[in-house]
């Protein structure tokens, strides 16, 4: 090891990134070059990435470890980021605001991510948090001439604070308790606290409480559906796959050590978080008429099952919880996609009479979405069906059975409105209700690109399942 | 190898045909009944034994297996014995059928239309050749999308209901069954210290007695909603009723099939006390569905409804016939299968024409058609009879021997499934009076059925007669070089005297 900081290469490379860009906006402002720098930011950040392969299990500092897990979720996690950009610049073009800016603060709130996923000390923690977190308000109000998204944007901002101040107060606790922050020395000694004195349990709860805001699982999920109906489509996306799921990798890293079945209190809090998200996100959904608060509720749901996963014993748990990760990156990228996609320009194309008659009007977009929809339903042929069965194996092999009746019962009903959602797409309606751009060249290379992986992982998910087992068992 | 081109065919059959819907909205169809009678084909020719590849010492008559990479025990083995080939000869036969129905029903976006039909047909031969639990299990969620989408897009007035309910009923009962199908893996990893999905593994896994019990509730659930059992089976006039032609077809053709093919190729074999000791309950759930689906065929109003009520009627008898433990019981349940496909089928492609021909399908509004189409009226009239089960076709032989072969143990159930020819024959005779004779009240005026139509019809008596005067071949190829089922039939026959089980006085 030559120099200290090496492992922090990809994060360097994005910070970098971001700094050339601020500079070349004030130079001269153009959209098309700030996109071009973001993209290859991006690409170089995967090839430093792919320069840390060799020297895996890595630590930079205190504060930063990198193995095969982080250097896998930091992979997913650029290139849902790289897709996001892909998709935001059409939507971007046209909507009168300049939309320079937008890349940079894509960029920080990549830069949070990958922090948090390398995170192993609560400072890092924290950063990476309140990198992702300050970067995506003013994201998520970027159309400032909607006030619907600035209502989402100071909605964000306050439940966001209120987590963060949770999160921060149960740190407190835990170190006062323990007199340590690093991740792997807290295992052992959790293990010892949480069971006996109910100060580490409440630190414990109130670490949980912050992370659950951040997931969205009930009962923390209040501000998830505003927040996704009032975002702007391609940040809805990056919400609902970047933050939640670099979130979920920290989560996964926190409790590594800590094996959830020693402590029955715990698995107790994480049983009811399940069952109630995956009940509620499901039949809440049911009530929904606009596509983007129906997509909220399924995501709701959909962490449930990930904390079924999340919950199981060793040789699945993070097999399952990754492969569940990386098949709902691609699906709610592509979900969010045609979203993106059918936007007129003055609004984001969300009421479920947009979709009407869709299968007429644009075939393959409407395949597209119905593909993604039924992946999400977890039916075969694309990735959401091996997911939802290794979820399945997970709990099943620990012995979880209420949370797997939950799930089978919760799914079943949740096939409801994605079913809904598909008969609208194929309904036979004469006039076009809705008059939607025309697809980009970007756009649809996306949506050929998600549909392709979704399906080669949906059919032979053989060689992604072992770069996860691979990945995940190295370290 | 065999096997694997079987069950690609129609799948690739189905790509081609949904793409050359560009080029001509007419060569879909032409493409998917031909990849069809291809399928068919090679079904026979392994029947007749022409594609026979047995293996050294393996008591399939053909298999195939390869890697699948997903988890650890997964494979992609595929095998045939006497009960499967029976049963995917029937797919291949039903599929073409199908297909030719459709031929002018379908003007709408015909290639997407072929693509569900021959996809549904492929995930149905899925069902009816997976020999590993995994693929099996694929295979059943498989032929949901598809299925779904026929109703869905070509149904009638109020399909998207009924889509809905045969969407949600199939598929949460399917993964009440995967719970089962893992927990069972898990059971016989931890017992033997082999995880794998494998059938023939998984025959011989020792297993505490309680865990099992679950094991085969969960296997239950999913057979006894597809099959359906009386409970379970409110998505069933619903959606044959919905479905277009095809559908109704494939529906009641082979969909059902699967349930049953379920219940005597997993339920059973891999949990022979178990299910030997609901024999009782499960033999009585078949009489009531014989009985009531046959009382309520007799009330139907709707044509399409009232065939979707007989085929809840004769599923029962083949419930009946797979749990009543004896051999004739057995052999006269899959006799049954394949008539009940076939006479269900046809009569669902009748009322089909009558529909394209007098837009509706309500029997109050027929009537008085034999002097006007009696190509159409007599094709009916076979198929009627046959449904009601008249000696010389298949149904008859079928129904006779579960009959028979329940009389041996349990008599008292036997008598009240017998009640169920008096009221088939009402019912039939009930459909038939009011199509064909009375008074034409509507004056209507009708094409007779034109040369494919007739076409299909006479494809499809064929078989029937053949079923019902010499039902020997059949039987013979169900039993034929079939150790596993041998097995399975004669094992519970044992532990199954009269006196140990709830006799059938309780109906």
């Amino acid at each position: 090891m030559t120099f200290p900081l090496l492992p922090l290469l990809p994060l360097m490379i994005i910070a970098a990134t971001l700094v050339l860009s601020m500079v070349a906006i004030s130079v001269r402002r153009s959209h098309r070059a700030t996109f071009c720098l973001t993209l290859s930011g991006i690409l170089a950040a995967l090839a430093g990435l792919v320069a840390l392969l060799p020297l895996v299990p890595v630590q930079a500092g205190l504060l930063f470890l990198f193995d095969g897990f982080a250097l896998f979720y930091s992979a997913l996690v650029l290139a849902a980021g790289f897709l996001v950009a892909v998709l935001s610049y059409d939507y971007l073009e046209g909507r009168n605001t300049a939309p320079e800016e937008f890349y940079l603060l894509l960029l920080g709130a990549l830069l949070g991510a990958l922090a948090l996923i390398g995170a192993r000390h609560f400072v890092s923690f924290f950063l990476g948090l309140e990198v992702l977190s300050i970067s995506l308000y003013p994201l998520i109000a970027y159309l400032r001439a909607r006030p619907s998204h600035t209502e989402a944007g100071i909605k964000y901002l306050i439940v966001s604070g209120a987590s963060s101040a949770f999160l921060l107060y149960g740190m407190a606790i835990i170190y006062g308790l323990t007199g340590t922050m690093e991740f792997t020395l807290l295992g052992p000694k959790i293990s010892g606290l949480v069971d006996g004195r109910a100060a580490a349990l409440v630190g414990m709860v109130l670490l949980i409480t912050g992370i659950g805001f951040k997931l969205g699982v009930v009962p923390f999920h209040m501000w998830t559906p505003d927040v996704y109906e009032g975002a702007p489509a391609p940040v809805t996306a990056f919400i609902a796959t970047i933050s939640k799921g670099a979130v979920f990798a920290l989560f996964l890293r926190y409790f590594t050590d800590v094996s959830l079945r020693d402590h029955p209190r715990l698995l107790l809090v994480f049983t009811v978080i399940a069952i109630a998200s995956m009940a509620a996100g499901n039949l809440l959904a049911l009530f929904q008429h606009n596509i983007k608060r129906l997509l909220a509720y399924s995501s709701i749901a959909h962490f449930g099952y990930l904390l079924v996963a999340f919950m199981s014993a060793r040789p699945f748990r993070v097999t399952a919880v990754t492969y569940y990760l990386v098949a709902y990156f691609a699906t709610t990228l592509g979900a969010f996609g045609v979203v993106t996609l059918l936007s007129p320009k003055e609004r984001d194309a969300d009421a479920l009479s947009d979709y009407e008659g869709l299968f007429r009007r644009r075939p393959w977009l409407a395949g597209t979405f119905t593909l993604m929809l039924l992946s999400l339903a977890g039916m075969p042929l694309t990735a959401g069906f091996i997911a939802k069965v290794y979820v399945v194996v997970a709990g099943v092999g620990s012995f979880l059975w209420l949370p797997v009746i939950v799930l089978v019962v919760t799914s079943a009903i949740g096939l409801f409105y994605y079913l809904r959602v598909i008969a609208a797409l194929y309904k036979d309606t004469r006039p076009a209700p809705a008059i939607a751009p025309p697809a980009t060249l970007k756009g649809r290379a996306v949506m050929i690109l998600l549909s392709i992986l979704l399906i080669w992982w949906g059919v032979y998910p053989g060689p992604l399942v072992a770069l996860i087992s691979h990945i995940t068992l190295a370290p | 190898m065999i096997l694997a081109a079987i069950l690609f065919i129609p799948v690739c059959g189905g790509i081609i045909a949904w793409l050359t819907e560009y080029a001509s909205a007419k060569l879909p169809r032409w493409i998917s009944l031909i990849s069809l009678a291809v399928d068919f084909l090679l079904t026979a020719g392994l029947w007749l034994g022409f594609l026979h590849q047995p293996g050294a010492h393996s008591p399939w008559l053909a298999s195939a297996s390869a890697p699948w990479v997903l988890l650890p025990g997964v494979s992609f083995h595929l095998g045939v014995d006497g009960t499967s080939l029976v049963l995917i000869s029937l797919t291949g036969f039903l599929g073409c059928m199908a297909a030719a129905a459709s031929w002018n029903e379908i003007t709408e976006r015909t290639g997407f239309f072929y693509l569900c039909l021959t996809w549904t047909i492929a995930g149905v031969l899925g069902v009816f050749l997976s020999l590993d639990l995994f693929l099996f299990y694929f295979a059943w969620e498989f032929m949901l999308v598809p299925m779904y989408f026929l109703i869905n897009c070509w149904g009638h007035e109020d399909r998207f209901r009924a889509a809905v309910k045969f969407f949600l009923f199939t598929q949460l009962s399917g993964l009440f069954m995967l719970a089962s199908i893992i927990g069972l893996y898990f059971a016989h990893g931890r017992a033997t210290g082999v995880y794998t999905f494998d059938y023939e593994a998984l025959l011989h896994t020792p297993i505490a007695a309680p865990v099992t019990f679950l094991l085969l509730l969960g296997f239950l659930a999913a057979f006894l909603v597809k099959l359906p059992a009386v409970p379970f089976h409110t998505w069933l006039p619903d959606a044959h009723t919905q479905a277009p032609t095809a559908g109704s077809v494939i529906l009641a053709g082979l969909l059902l099939k699967t349930g049953a093919y379920g219940l005597l190729r997993f339920a059973i074999p891999l949990f022979p006390a178990e299910s030997t000791a609901a024999t009782g309950p499960l033999m009585v759930l078949g009489v009531v569905g014989v009985l009531y689906g046959a009382l309520l065929a007799f009330s139907q109003d709707d044509l399409k409804r009232l065939i979707a009520y007989t085929s809840i009627s004769h599923m029962g008898f083949v419930l009946l016939g797979l749990f009543a433990g004896s051999r004739l019981a057995f052999q006269g349940a899959m006799i049954q299968m394949v008539s009940h496909g076939l006479s269900t089928g046809a009569l669902f492609i009748l009322a089909g024409l009558l529909q394209e021909r007098l837009r509706t399908r309500s029997l109050r509004r027929m009537g008085g058609l034999w002097p006007v189409a009696p190509r159409l009226g007599g094709a009916s009239m076979f198929f009627a009879l046959a449904s009601l089960g008249l000696p010389g076709m298949g149904n008859f032989v079928g129904e006779f021997m579960v009959v028979l072969g329940v009389y041996q143990a349990h008599p008292g159930l036997a008598v009240a499934a017998s009640l169920g020819f008096v009221f088939s024959t009402a019912y039939a005779l009930r459909m038939i009076q009011r199509i064909c004779f009375g008074e034409n009240r509507e004056g209507w005026k009708v094409p007779d059925l034109s040369l494919r139509e007739m076409g299909i019809m006479a494809l499809m008596m064929v078989p029937l007669l053949w079923l019902g005067l010499s039902p020997q071949p059949l039987i013979d190829r169900v039993e034929k070089g079939n150790p596993s089922m041998a097995d399975t039939t004669s094992a519970p026959k044992p532990h199954l005297p009269g006196k140990t089980l709830p006799p059938g006085r309780r109906k």
